[in-house]
């Protein structure tokens, strides 16, 4: 049980009862006088000239207030209409050309949805296709056209500082690392393992769609209201692309439908805003899951691993890694950078050697997704370790134990690892799974197998995190931050955090919601990073406000402020608590009234070293490490290539957990994703064109699919840096599924897969090739 | 073509005028502001519009609302009774089987019609007949628990214990 008060208990979170009554405020639910509504008309061509647009009969029927064009948008004065957090490469509304199937290409704001979609259906377009690139390994070859010939970087965030303009292939970033002589630990290999892994693009599938609404307040302000996991950077976007100083906009941000990943970054505030400048009336889009499906995707990766070994040791691993990050960058530099480091795992290896590619397609844009790219190389290497331990008749466990990196020890990057519950993952996760047990003879046609796998990720940085925190005389709180509630708990933790720091109630605690007029910068709500960074500044925050109050107190009590202690929304000397004032006396004795705050703020401000860019070298490249292990007993059906698995455990180190029942919640939730993603999930395409774009059609987990023994284990080893020892936990359990599970097929059947998702039928295809042929005539 | 359409919505017998492609999701969001009531996917495939009709879960993003006259439609809004919460809310509440909340109305509906028509479900009861509602937090092991608890209390309700307390 944990010696503090609020933190480290699974208090419950504080948006329970709103969300069990569905009176949680949505940007859905919220509605304007004389609203708009917004449909988009998108290109039918993965690749096409836009030779010409006849939008006069549309504009022409009652009730559409605009139809506007990317020529359009190019056309408003001082508007930049292209946008991006690496690269300026996407524009508002396509102009001259599209670039995938879905590309939005003119939009009406009309009276309502139904009339913005008729008015659709009287645009003409003139299209004159052109051939498209579809295929990551296609694209990157040197006589490919260039989609980007010309790319501006964004010049947003500091991390990505490095990237550059002009562009003479696909390639828009490309991820160096180098370390040692990696050729030489080929040629001095006793055993060379080759192998290629890919994984397809899928989908987020936040059961909220993504939706804004932008209207002009009566000082001619832009106000938008959206669902999106990056109220600050919306903020900072908006005003350049439409030149106006950031003052001039505000961005809010009520609770969100779930995010994972699809709601970072701008999507529809661009558009959207523009239509409300133009209409001079408040424009609400709603995007319908068609929509969302050609909107914002999971990198699709092809990673090609090279590994040597000798002595029953790993010498040296090359990874290329090709990332699909389709018709527009989105954020794929970063995490081409920021995972793609991470591509040769957690352990040791003197030489190494990745490259890293992120690659311009005519498919639908990738980002940011649970895991951030990491399950994607995770997938590959520790499919790989498993190969490997095999082929050297190694248990894998032991392997990975025996290669997996210490505390102190040098990452690929040549930063030292620390606070790294690695082992302590891989070994948790090997006991829960019984490992060393002898798995079950084959049962009829049901094959049973165990599987683990290991990982890292890493925490982006650098990043800041802003927050401020006032104290009420009667000892309530309000935290204003800009971190978004999806779901995680954020609300809670942030609560948690301060209540423990001023000694005051849980339910005295309130959050004030992401708004940019009020709540200061926030890097992102992504990524594992708000329980360390939001949860340090609010901490900050709230110690600079105990302080004051131990100032306060022990000028009229007359002793030392080192020896008050906060607690009970009191504050008295340690181990007298008769000594000492209610919150709301030490107000009165300070202020003589009762309408006073005290107000502190504060910012986590995290840095590295940025990495040398041909050898992707640093002394520093993150703040902390979030270790993850995965370990699954299954069964394989050798008739049908069914799996079914029957226990599972996610693994993940936190830190210390704030919340345990949340972390929980966060490493099983997803982990379920994550198997979904692993057994069946993919988007399907055909010439450029989603074969399977709704939810018909793209199934994910459902409670059917939940294994019947499936339980999480939280590793606590303390950060010495994050508030109270606490890391991040929000894509833990995400990273380090697709391998185990696959593990723990190759374990049962024999059959090693390469490509996900483990789908019946590939299972089926691999072991009727493990099967000796029949003899001839036979059946 | 724009008709007169009456239902019963939350015990409350409503008239309003409805075009014939108006589906009953349109009907109660925007026009009776049921906020409760959401779309997930538009084709009846994920479960988050769910609501009550006649006391059985349809989806309502699927189904036009002139197809729902004169029957009795129950949202979220409708199964609290003087502000007090329904116990398959509280359920909810007590096994955090909500994240972001936004399938919960949905799921809180669908326990509802499963409970009333088999009070005594088996998991593997449970787990078909949720199927169709979806949560991407994924909180499903929450959610089996939520209906187990829910479970609970309408048996300690019967044999007249009162509720454990989890």
């Amino acid at each position: 049980m944990s010696d503090y008060a609020v933190v480290g208990h699974s208090v419950y979170r504080k948006d329970a009862v709103q969300k069990a009554t569905g009176q949680v405020l949505h940007v859905g639910n919220i509605e304007m006088p004389g609203m708009l509504h917004v449909a988009v008309l998108r290109s039918p061509y993965p690749h096409a000239r836009i030779a010409g647009i006849d939008k006069a009969r549309a504009q022409a029927l009652a009730g559409v207030a605009a139809v506007l064009t990317g020529a359009d948008v190019a056309a408003m004065p001082g508007v930049d209409p292209c946008f991006g957090p690496a690269f300026r490469d996407q524009p508002i509304l396509a102009i001259d050309r599209v670039l995938h199937i879905g590309d939005p290409v003119v939009a009406v704001a009309a009276l309502d949805r139904r009339l913005a979609e008729d008015a659709l259906q009287l645009v003409d377009i003139d299209y004159e296709p052109l051939p498209p690139i579809l295929d990551v390994l296609e694209a990157v070859k040197p006589e490919a056209p260039v989609l980007h010939p010309k790319l501006r970087p964004a010049g947003t965030f500091a991390d990505l500082a490095h990237v550059r303009a002009g562009q003479s292939s696909n390639v828009c970033y490309h991820f160096k690392l180098r370390k040692g002589d990696v050729e030489k630990a080929f040629a001095e290999a006793d055993r060379v393992f080759e192998d290629t892994f890919r994984s397809p693009p899928a989908q987020h599938v936040p059961m909220e769609p993504h939706v804004t609404l932008a209207y002009l307040d009566e000082n001619q302000r832009i106000n938008v209201w959206s669902a999106t996991q990056t109220p600050s950077y919306v903020r900072t976007e908006l005003s350049a692309i439409f030149g106006l100083p950031m003052s001039r906009i505000r961005v809010r941000v009520p609770y969100l439908g779930g995010g994972y990943g699809a709601k970072l970054y701008a999507k529809l505030e661009p558009l959207v805003t523009a239509l409300a400048l133009v209409t001079r009336r408040p424009v609400r889009y709603a995007l319908t899951r068609e929509e969302e499906f050609v909107t914002i995707t999971k990198h699709g990766v092809v990673a090609k691993l090279k590994t040597a070994v000798k002595d029953g040791t790993i010498t040296g691993r090359k990874c290329e890694v090709y990332w699909d990050t389709g018709a527009y960058a989105e954020i794929g530099p970063r995490i081409v950078h920021k995972s793609g480091y991470t591509s040769a795992g957690p352990y040791r290896m003197p030489n190494v050697w990745i490259d890293g590619y992120c690659v311009y397609t005519n498919k639908p844009p990738a980002g940011a997704f649970r895991g951030f790219g990491v399950p994607q190389v995770i997938w590959a290497y520790d499919s790989q370790m498993d190969i490997i331990a095999r082929a050297l008749g190694a248990d894998p466990v032991e392997f990975r134990l025996r290669h997996a990196l210490d505390e102190g020890e040098e990452f690929a990057t040549g930063t030292p690892v620390q606070a790294f519950g690695l082992k302590p993952s891989i070994k948790q996760a090997a006991e829960a799974i019984e490992w060393s047990k002898p798995r079950p003879a084959k049962r009829g046609t049901k094959a049973r197998g165990k599987g683990i796998a290991a990982g890292v990720k890493a925490v982006l940085t650098p990043s800041i995190s802003g927050a401020i925190v006032t104290l009420s005389a009667d000892g309530s709180v309000n935290i204003l931050s800009s971190t978004v509630e999806m779901g995680q708990g954020a609300e809670t933790m942030m609560a948690q955090i301060v209540a423990e720091e001023l000694g005051v109630a849980f339910e005295q605690v309130h959050i004030v919601q992401p708004d940019t007029d009020i709540t200061p910068y926030d890097t992102i709500t992504a990524g594992s990073r708000s329980t360390y960074h939001m949860g340090n500044a609010v901490r900050m925050a709230a110690a600079k406000i105990k302080t004051e109050l131990f100032a306060i107190v022990a000028s009229k009590l007359e002793v030392n402020p080192e020896d008050l202690v906060a607690r009970g929304a009191r504050i008295y000397v340690r181990g007298s608590p008769e000594r000492g004032m209610r919150i709301s006396e030490a107000f009165l004795a300070k202020f003589g009234s009762l309408g006073t705050t005290l107000t502190g703020e504060a910012i986590c401000q995290t840095m590295a070293m940025p990495m040398d860019p041909e050898t992707g070298q640093s002394e520093k490249c993150t703040e902390y490490w979030f270790p993850s292990a995965t370990a699954v007993e299954l069964e394989v059906d050798t008739e049908t290539g069914q799996v079914s698995i029957l226990k599972f455990f996610a693994v993940g180190d936190a830190g210390t957990a704030i919340n345990p029942k949340h972390c929980e919640q966060q490493l099983l939730g997803s982990a379920i994703t994550h198997l979904g993603l692993t057994l069946f999930e993919e988007m399907v395409f055909d010439e450029g064109r989603l074969l399977n774009g709704s939810l018909l059609d793209y199934q994910i987990a459902s409670v059917k699919d939940m294994p019947e023994d499936f339980r999480s284990i939280v590793v606590e080893v303390p950060h010495e840096s994050g508030p109270f020892g606490a890391k991040g936990v929000g894509e833990t359990g995400a990273l380090t599924v697709s391998a185990a599970i696959a593990n723990a097929v190759e374990d049962a059947t024999g059959a090693r897969i390469r490509e996900l998702p483990l789908t019946p039928e590939k299972i089926l295809r691999h072991l009727s090739a493990l099967k000796p042929p029949r003899p001839a005539g036979k059946r | 073509m724009s008709r007169e359409l009456s239902l019963s919505v939350n015990g409350r017998l409503e008239k309003l005028q409805v075009e014939d492609a108006d589906t009953l999701l349109e009907v109660l969001r925007d026009r009776l502001k049921l906020w409760s009531v959401r779309e997930g996917c538009g084709v009846g495939a994920c479960g988050t519009c769910t609501v009550l009709m006649d006391g059985r879960p349809v989806s309502s993003c699927l189904l036009l609302a002139t197809r729902v006259a004169g029957r009795e439609v129950v949202t979220v809004e409708g199964i609290s009774q003087d502000g007090r919460l329904h116990f398959i809310q509280e359920a909810f509440i007590e096994q955090r089987a909500l994240q972001c909340g936004y399938c919960t109305p949905g799921f809180i509906l669908s326990v509802k019609a499963l409970l009333e028509e088999n009070p005594d479900p088996t998991e593997a009861e449970v787990r078909e007949y949720l199927s169709g509602n979806l949560c991407r937090c994924a909180g499903y092991a929450d959610i089996l628990r939520a209906v187990r608890a829910a479970q609970e209390k309408i048996r300690s309700r019967t044999t007249g214990d009162q509720p454990k307390k989890q």
